[in-house]
């Protein structure tokens, strides 16, 4: 059998933690390999050591059976090993060819002869499908295309072996569907191709074989074929892994939650990003908020927690106008909020989880009295959270929040949101960037919430999450209010139209 | 919470002493270099600054007013902000302190605490400026508290000989009474005649105080929050930017009180046409402080002495002052690069445990 790239036996330590323990990956040549494992499973250290990044202490990496040392990525590039990141490095005020050539441009006398460059670029968009435009400026061009650029940048230096991490991340399902497409026709062009992920989803659909990694140690490579989902979840949790999550029937209640023709800026100038949205969440349900990133969602969420001004329209709660009242104000009266960006928004990073526990209370008894803060109630208060949520910690509530991993982070958060016990409780992208086991576990709890008799808005680009943690799903198009679909009549191909800004029955 | 503080300190303290000892190795070999002996110089600049009780209790006034501009800084630092507006606010707090004790007449305790509390106004006064601009327009506090400084200056210069002319000269006012002076006659006697004031009372307590403020108040809790991550607290419904503008306050409250020690304590009057330099001393003082308190307290008194020293060393070698001068700034440079200092520290460590 033909091996294109061989990983035997590779082990890498950093100071306190072995994140490769004798790891084997063997990449057939012409196969979509995918590379499964949780957060910190040790995926990316891997990944970096065939790229370049980083040097084994252990082990032995083969290229087209050849033993080869792959000191820096100039290496890695010469043996035709290239590699699309998750956060895409382009120059976002340059065009597509401009950013392709950065680094090896073709001169013609003094200047960049960009127009051949442009020429070979579109020759390469068309021999695998891309319908990419050479001229345009990645500014100008969606995410799912500033991908493609990427990808383009790879066969532009003639690499055979393309490493994708995590590609689907900040794609729309439809822009996942031909991301799927691209990579086949890279597989028929002779490409081999090795895919970080932890969805098994994509997995199922477009790779061959799958390599589980666990805490740095090797566990299997299976056919993808002949393996369930079931069984890849377990090699790479380490036990079951329930699916979807038991939610029993339940009548909506009162509402809590009351949207009167909201309109609201975009943070750019001069554009509404919400236009006379109108929207009601009952307690004892969720309300999935589908839409494609960027049409909406982040100014709706930020009206309500009044990080953002709205032009016109009432929000209340409770029956209570709270349009103007202050982003304190509106926690008190009963909103929580997990935040899209957790780093930006959801946490003070040099803080200690317990401080950051309190962020929104802690001028509240017993964790302050007359302005002197008491650290005991805090830290109590705090350690039952990292208990209850299970947050993973070197010190415990003395760890500054800097120092937890992603998963752990995001779940402190949804821990002190929860615990403030809201009667609305706004979740944003709740389990973005996490493994099965973690969005298992914030899953259960905001059902759990529901179940309590609590409203909770819920947005996410993940249609699989919307679809089955939501009651009823509101589908937002250009910030307007497409429609209301409930969860059980419904599937991902209407949804998918419906977020294209397609309305029910307009495809009949 | 105090593990996590046991833990920090001692390599913050170690960063600190090695940018002294790396400042105090440039500053020998620049000896060298101009022909003299470092072990001379060094001895001659410690023994200035110390060998009598009368040195040393200038020593101890020459730092008051750096504890005091260092916390100003440092509070600013914890809370996100650079506050290199310090010259200014210690220039019109000094002015505002000595204002007051030209013009009250009233008990030392009294008068005193008047022309303090002026100080401390004043100083938040010009610091609540640039505040207030990044706060409403995010104009960035280096850029405004620049001409803040140059505002003071000019007021300062103004003013001085328009309504506190001295006697002699038009370029300071007149000198204030002693009863209106931060010396006392049991601390002078204490220290055979030193200008030594409570100033340096009134900068220990400002340590505790900026201390407290910081770790155990709600106050503190907001300030640090919106320093660290404004988005954050904007999100937490902490005003972002009452707090920018409080802290901006505080800072400049602390410098001026600084000023009111330097002109009313150290000094017995104002001299215009200079910007005092202890407002841009604070920032290396903060800086070798790691920016807490007890830190600043510290690094206040050892630049003090670096102060206090430096004549005592010229006038007994051939070293010229401008030395000791350099030796400061190269101590600043290695604080202000404590991050390589840090880095390569962290480096050695994991060589010796990987070996």
């Amino acid at each position: 059998m033909d091996y294109v790239v061989e990983m035997l036996n590779i082990r890498k330590e950093f100071p306190g933690i072995v994140a490769n323990d004798d790891i084997t990956l063997k990449l057939k040549k012409g196969e979509i390999h995918a590379l499964l494992g949780e957060n910190g499973a040790g995926k990316s250290t891997l990944m970096s050591i065939l790229f370049g990044l980083y040097q084994a202490d252990r082990g032995q990496i083969r290229v087209n059976g050849k033993d080869v040392n792959i000191s820096n990525p100039n290496v890695a590039n010469e043996l035709g090993i290239g590699m699309v990141h998750q956060h895409f490095k382009l120059v976002h005020n340059f065009t597509v060819t401009e950013n392709i050539i950065l680094g090896l441009e073709p001169k013609r006398g003094l200047s960049v002869d960009v127009k051949s460059a442009a020429k070979r670029v579109k020759e390469l968009s068309e021999q695998y499908g891309l319908n990419v435009d050479p001229n345009a400026k990645i500014e100008d061009v969606s995410v799912g295309m500033q991908q493609r650029v990427e990808i383009l940048k790879m066969l532009y230096r003639n690499a055979d072996i393309l490493i994708f991490d995590e590609p689907t991340a900040v794609l729309t399902p439809q822009e996942i569907e031909d991301l799927m497409k691209i990579m086949r026709n890279l597989i028929k062009e002779g490409k081999s191709i090795i895919l970080i992920t932890h969805k098994l989803k994509e997995i199922k659909a477009v790779a061959d074989r799958c390599t589980v990694i666990r805490r740095g140690k090797f566990i299997g490579t299976v056919d993808v074929d002949s393996t369930t989902k079931a069984q890849m979840a377990e090699m790479m949790v380490g036990r079951e892994v329930l699916f979807s999550v038991e939610k029993p029937d339940k009548e909506a209640g009162e509402v809590i939650l009351k949207l009167d023709k909201v309109s609201v800026k975009s943070n750019r100038e001069g554009v509404v990003a919400v236009k006379d949205f109108s929207l009601e969440v009952k307690e004892g349900e969720i309300l999935g908020l589908a839409g494609v990133e960027g049409n909406g969602q982040s100014e709706l969420v930020e009206a309500i927690t009044g990080l953002k001004d709205i032009v016109s329209g009432k929000i209340f709660i409770n029956g209570k106008d709270i349009s103007n009242f202050s982003i304190r104000e509106r926690i008190n009266s009963g909103i929580a909020h997990i935040p899209e960006d957790r780093q930006k928004r959801g946490l003070v990073l040099d803080y200690t989880i317990g401080q950051n526990m309190v962020l929104e209370i802690y001028d509240r008894k017993p964790f302050s009295e007359r302005g002197l803060l008491n650290h005991n109630a805090i830290t109590e208060y705090a350690q039952q959270i990292v208990e209850d949520f299970d947050v993973r910690a070197g010190q415990g509530v003395e760890s500054v929040a800097r120092s937890l991993s992603g998963g752990n982070q995001q779940k402190a958060i949804v821990g002190r949101e929860i615990e403030l016990n809201p009667d609305l409780l706004i979740a944003v992208q709740p389990t973005r960037g996490l493994d099965v086991g973690s969005i298992e576990y914030i899953h259960s709890r905001l059902i759990e919430q529901r179940n309590r008799g609590k409203a909770i808005l819920l947005v996410s680009l993940e249609l699989d999450e919307v679809l089955n943690l939501s009651d009823r799903i509101a589908i937002i198009n250009s910030g307007e209010l497409v429609g209301i679909v409930d969860a059980k009549d419904t599937n991902e191909n209407e949804i998918g139209l419906m977020m294209a800004g397609i309305k029910r029955g307009d495809t009949d | 919470m105090k593990q996590s503080i046991m833990k920090k300190i001692p390599k913050e303290l170690v960063v600190s002493l090695l940018a002294v000892v790396l400042g105090l190795i440039a500053g020998a070999l620049f000896m060298l270099f101009t022909g003299n002996n470092p072990f001379a110089g060094y001895s001659y600049l410690i023994k200035g600054g110390t060998m009598s009780i009368e040195r040393l209790g200038n020593t101890l006034a020459t730092a008051s007013p750096l504890i005091l501009t260092g916390l100003s800084i440092a509070f600013a630092f914890k809370t996100g902000l650079f506050n290199i507006g310090a010259p200014g606010q210690v220039l019109f707090g000094g002015f505002c302190a000595t204002a007051v004790a030209l013009s009250v007449n009233a008990p030392k305790p009294l008068l005193l605490l008047l022309s303090v509390s002026a100080a401390a106004l004043g100083g938040a006064l010009w610091g609540s400026v640039p505040g207030f601009l990044k706060a409403k327009f995010n104009v960035h506090e280096v850029v405004s508290s620049i001409m803040m400084n140059w505002i003071a200056y000019w007021v300062v210069y103004y003013a001085i000989p328009a309504y506190f002319k001295g006697s002699f000269l038009e370029t300071e006012s007149r000198k204030i009474a002693h009863q209106a002076s931060l010396r006392v006659d049991w601390l002078t006697k204490l220290f055979d005649g030193s200008y030594i004031n409570l100033g340096l009372f009134i900068g220990i307590i400002a340590v505790f105080v900026v201390a407290f403020i910081l770790n155990r108040t709600v106050l503190g809790y907001e300030l640090k929050s919106v320093g660290f991550n404004r988005h954050a607290a904007e999100y937490a419904g902490i005003s972002v930017n009452k707090n920018i503008i409080l802290a901006m306050m505080i800072s400049g409250a602390l410098a001026g009180i600084g000023g009111a020690i330097i002109y009313t304590g150290n000094a017995a009057n104002l001299q215009i046409g200079i910007v005092p330099t202890q407002g841009f001393d604070g920032i290396a003082v903060s800086l070798l402080g790691a920016n807490t308190p007890i830190g600043v307290l510290a690094s206040a008194i050892f630049f003090g002495l670096l102060y206090s020293g430096k004549g005592f060393m010229n006038a007994m070698t051939n070293i010229p002052p401008e030395i000791a001068d350099t030796i400061i700034a190269t101590i600043i440079y290695f604080a202000a690069t404590s991050v390589l200092i840090e880095r390569g520290l962290d480096k050695l460590k994991r060589k010796r445990r990987g070996n």
